[in-house]
């Protein structure tokens, strides 16, 4: 178990590094001078000159690449050449609102999934069973900005119940807060949780082909109750995967749907500062939604051996 | 156990939309407070060093204020002068100060202060607006309440640029973080702001005006066109400074809860030929493609017929503005006529313009138009602003483009002939020199020879001025129908 864990960790190391690389290299080849747009139209080209400087940018890349993730290693992001801020902070702050985004549409695709993907493989003879692989369907086709569109148009325009955008922090008016969270993370929840759903389904059904269910059965045990005691487990490994898998396409989904519900999240800072050239901003970001990802692959991994004890002794 | 915690989860989502059900009103009911909508966020405060219109829209005249200031019909107003006089060569103006005004640090403004604001424009600003201040010899304090300034020529457009940024007073105590702490004299000071959502203004109790309607303003930033409206129609914001989305100003226009107001700004919409390089070096090619372009139609298409035709660089809130759209009629085969004088019949253009709708869809009226009498045209779209700047702007890589020219007066580039529209007419700088340095009657004469030559020279197509349409609650009143300055004007707002 203990290798296991590191070697998936050198691994993880790994990937960051060349991640780090890649961002940096097309940072790097982007057209578009920082120095001009921070100083717009009319800049002298002895500011230009100066301004480049200023931002480190005359050096040679690979000077600029150690010295960007010598900071990084310090926790230290740089400052950003258009709002002349601390990066690692903004950071900080911006993740703080992606994560309780993804985190709502998470939960709520959870909430939605197990107990509707479980109805629907045990009834899958039924109508109702049917029923809900069909909605499950259609769920699947509709993305994630499409339902926040639908969701804004019902529930905060034409009734007013919520608002059709904007973020208060937790602690600063907690009934605001969610107010403002629940269309968002529905949005991703909704569409997520239909995705989901059809795999627990199938999972499901899966394990209740299964010989040791049947004997379960036989021995008299209602179908819930010996899916509950017995199949779980076995139905709960596919269905990790996935849901690590789905976790970083929620990151992607938050990218967009923070853009139609005006939240300050990640995904809104990293479009505005690709637009204004804002490279180490931009590095920052980027850095930290593929770390984001690879540790949710890492974690995703070791959960396998705890789930299923035959990945554990096979390692 | 899972579905147990499932289960009680749901049951909190399925109440909680409930719970809110009641409090229709998302803005603060509180109506000392006002929540305005703008696209264009300010990613940081300090407007000496950063360009674009977004940190002077939010704090020009509500934080900082100037000597004098452009009221909504587009006339210099005193400010924090009282009054000012200046000498018969027009080089010297004498400015009394308003007395007991503060900055909101507390320290007192006074002569000094002007002296060490106007001249930090030379030696800290970055940004070209700075350029208006190199005319400036020397500030003297006479007294604190006093102020002389001595110009090396006369300059008109001097005056003009200290309505903007450029005159915003700071004090000496008030410099050390502008990106982040602004300290001005104005009715309202910075309480707070979430980058990517909003900035608070909260009422500078020590202001030594009228005190401003509202205590508390809420500065909400939506960059979506249709997210904007939405915030507005929700009861999210209470005000959209600007519509960045035409085709929705009838739902407002139909909706009893709102009043929309349509006036004028400062912001030409250009179609810039490359005036020094063929085939626009050629002036009857330049006339040719003005010819061939119908303008009102573009207009419907690119902003829903909302903006106004001028035919010059020139909006009506100029003194000198002259209304020279009918100097080029729609009129195919005369353009075709004059490209077949100038020996250009087969012609195929790059037109390159920003990733920007309104300039996408003007191309495009653009180069189907153009496609009729036989010049071919190629849209090339680029990232705006990082690479339109770098390729067209600096490098003049481009024969035609199309952008909207924001600032205040900036016919004054045809006078420079590095200019990225490359018009270099002797004739017309020394007009400009002259309407810059003589009485106001002669500028204003100067100033509309000017605009004819360049109309006559078909130095670029001016497509159309672009409107300002502002949509507010019914209660908030005293909004300016025009956008002339480079503020978005707090102070005269008020409820009723």
């Amino acid at each position: 178990m203990t290798g296991r864990i590191l070697r998936r960790a050198a691994v993880l190391v790994l990937s960051v590094l060349v991640a780090s690389i890649v961002v940096f290299l097309f940072m790097a080849v982007l057209p578009g001078d920082p120095a001009q747009v921070a100083l717009g139209v009319n800049a002298t080209p002895e500011l230009l000159a100066k301004t480049r400087h200023e931002f480190g940018i005359d050096r040679s890349l690979v000077v600029q690449y150690f010295d960007w993730m010598g900071g990084v290693l310090h926790g230290d992001f740089g400052r950003s050449y258009v709002t002349r801020e601390a990066i690692g902070p903004q950071l900080v702050d911006r993740l703080g609102v992606t994560l309780w985004l993804v985190g709502a549409g998470m939960l709520i695709a959870v909430v939605l999934a197990i107990p509707f993907g479980t109805f629907a493989a045990v009834w899958h003879r039924r109508f109702s069973g049917t029923a809900i692989s069909g909605l499950s369907q259609l769920g699947v086709a509709i993305p994630a900005f499409l339902a926040g569109i639908l969701l804004v148009q019902v529930f905060a325009v034409r009734l007013r119940w919520l608002p059709s955008g904007g973020w208060t922090p937790p602690d600063q008016d907690f009934g605001a807060f969610l107010g403002g969270l629940v269309l968002p993370a529905l949005s991703l929840g909704l569409v997520q949780g239909a995705v989901l759903t059809r795999y627990v389904r199938s999972s499901v059904l899966d394990t209740l082909g299964q010989d040791y269910l049947r004997t379960a059965r036989a021995k008299g045990l209602r179908p819930y109750p010996a899916l509950l005691r017995h199949g779980l487990r076995n139905a709960a490994v596919p269905v990790v995967t996935v849901l690590g898998l789905q976790l970083t396409t929620l990151l992607v989904g938050a990218v967009v749907v923070e853009r139609v519900f005006v939240l300050p999240g990640l995904g809104s800072m990293l479009l505005d500062s690709v637009s204004s050239r804002d490279l180490l901003t931009v590095q920052g970001i980027v850095l930290v939604l593929v770390v984001g990802a690879l540790l949710v692959n890492f974690v995703v991994d070791l959960l396998y051996a705890v789930i299923d004890p035959k990945l554990r002794r096979s390692s | 156990m899972k579905v147990r915690f499932g289960a009680a989860a749901l049951a909190l989502l399925v109440v909680l939309p409930g719970c809110s059900a009641g409090s229709s009103a998302v803005v603060s009911n509180d109506p000392s407070t006002l929540t305005v909508g703008f696209a264009a966020e300010p990613q940081n405060f300090d407007f000496t060093r950063t360009d674009g219109s977004a940190i002077p829209q939010a704090l020009l005249y509500n934080v900082y204020e100037g000597l004098v200031k452009l009221d909504p019909e587009g006339r210099i107003v005193p400010l924090l002068a009282e009054s000012w006089t200046v000498s018969p060569d027009r080089t010297v103006y004498d400015f009394r100060l308003r007395p007991g005004v503060k900055f909101g640090n507390g320290a007192p403004f006074t002569a000094e202060d002007v002296r060490f604001s106007l001249l930090r424009v030379k030696t800290d600003w970055t940004i070209s607006l700075k350029s208006a201040m190199n005319v400036v010899r020397q500030v003297d304090v006479v007294d604190p309440l006093h102020a002389r300034v001595v110009l090396e020529k006369p300059s008109n457009g001097w005056l003009f640029s200290l309505t903007s940024r450029i005159g915003a007073m700071f004090s000496p105590t008030g410099v050390a973080d502008l990106a982040n702490t602004p300290v001005g004299t104005g009715p309202y000071q910075v309480a707070s702001r979430r980058r990517g959502d909003s900035v608070v203004l909260r009422a500078n109790p020590a202001y030594w005006g009228r005190k401003p309607a509202y205590t508390t303003v809420n500065l909400k930033y939506i960059k979506d066109p249709t997210a904007l409206n939405n915030a507005l129609l929700s009861n999210g914001i209470d005000v959209i400074a600007t519509i960045t989305a035409p085709d929705s100003i009838p739902q407002f226009e139909s909706d009893n809860r709102f009043s929309v107001l349509q006036g004028t700004t400062n912001s030409e919409v250009v179609m810039a030929f490359n005036d020094a390089r063929p085939p626009f070096d050629d002036v009857r090619v330049r006339q040719a493609v003005t010819l061939a372009v119908d303008r009102k139609a573009l207009m419907d298409t690119a902003w829903a017929g909302r903006g106004t035709l001028i035919g010059s660089m020139v909006p009506p809130t100029d003194p000198w503005y002259e209304d020279l759209s009918a100097a080029y009629p729609f009129d195919p085969a005369k353009a075709k006529a004059l490209l077949a004088q100038a020996g250009k019949t087969n012609l195929s253009l790059r037109m390159r313009i920003p990733n920007l709708p309104y300039a996408i869809s003007s191309a495009q009226v653009v180069a189907s138009q153009l496609a009729d009498i036989g010049v071919q045209v190629s849209i090339e779209p680029l990232d705006f602003p990082a690479v339109w700047l770098k390729q067209v702007f600096t490098d003049h890589d481009f024969d035609l483009s199309i952008v909207q020219h924001v600032e205040a007066r900036d016919i004054t580039t045809f006078g420079k002939p590095a200019y990225y529209w490359g018009y270099d007419n002797p004739g017309v700088r020394k007009l400009l020199a002259t309407a810059d340095a003589g009485t106001p009657e002669e500028q204003v004469a100067n100033m509309k020879q000017v605009a004819k030559q360049l109309s006559a020279d078909a130095a670029a197509d001016w497509l159309f001025l672009f409107p300002n349409v502002t949509v507010a609650k019914k209660k908030v009143t005293g909004l300016a129908r025009n956008q002339v300055s480079e503020s978005f004007d707090l102070t005269g707002l008020g409820s009723s």
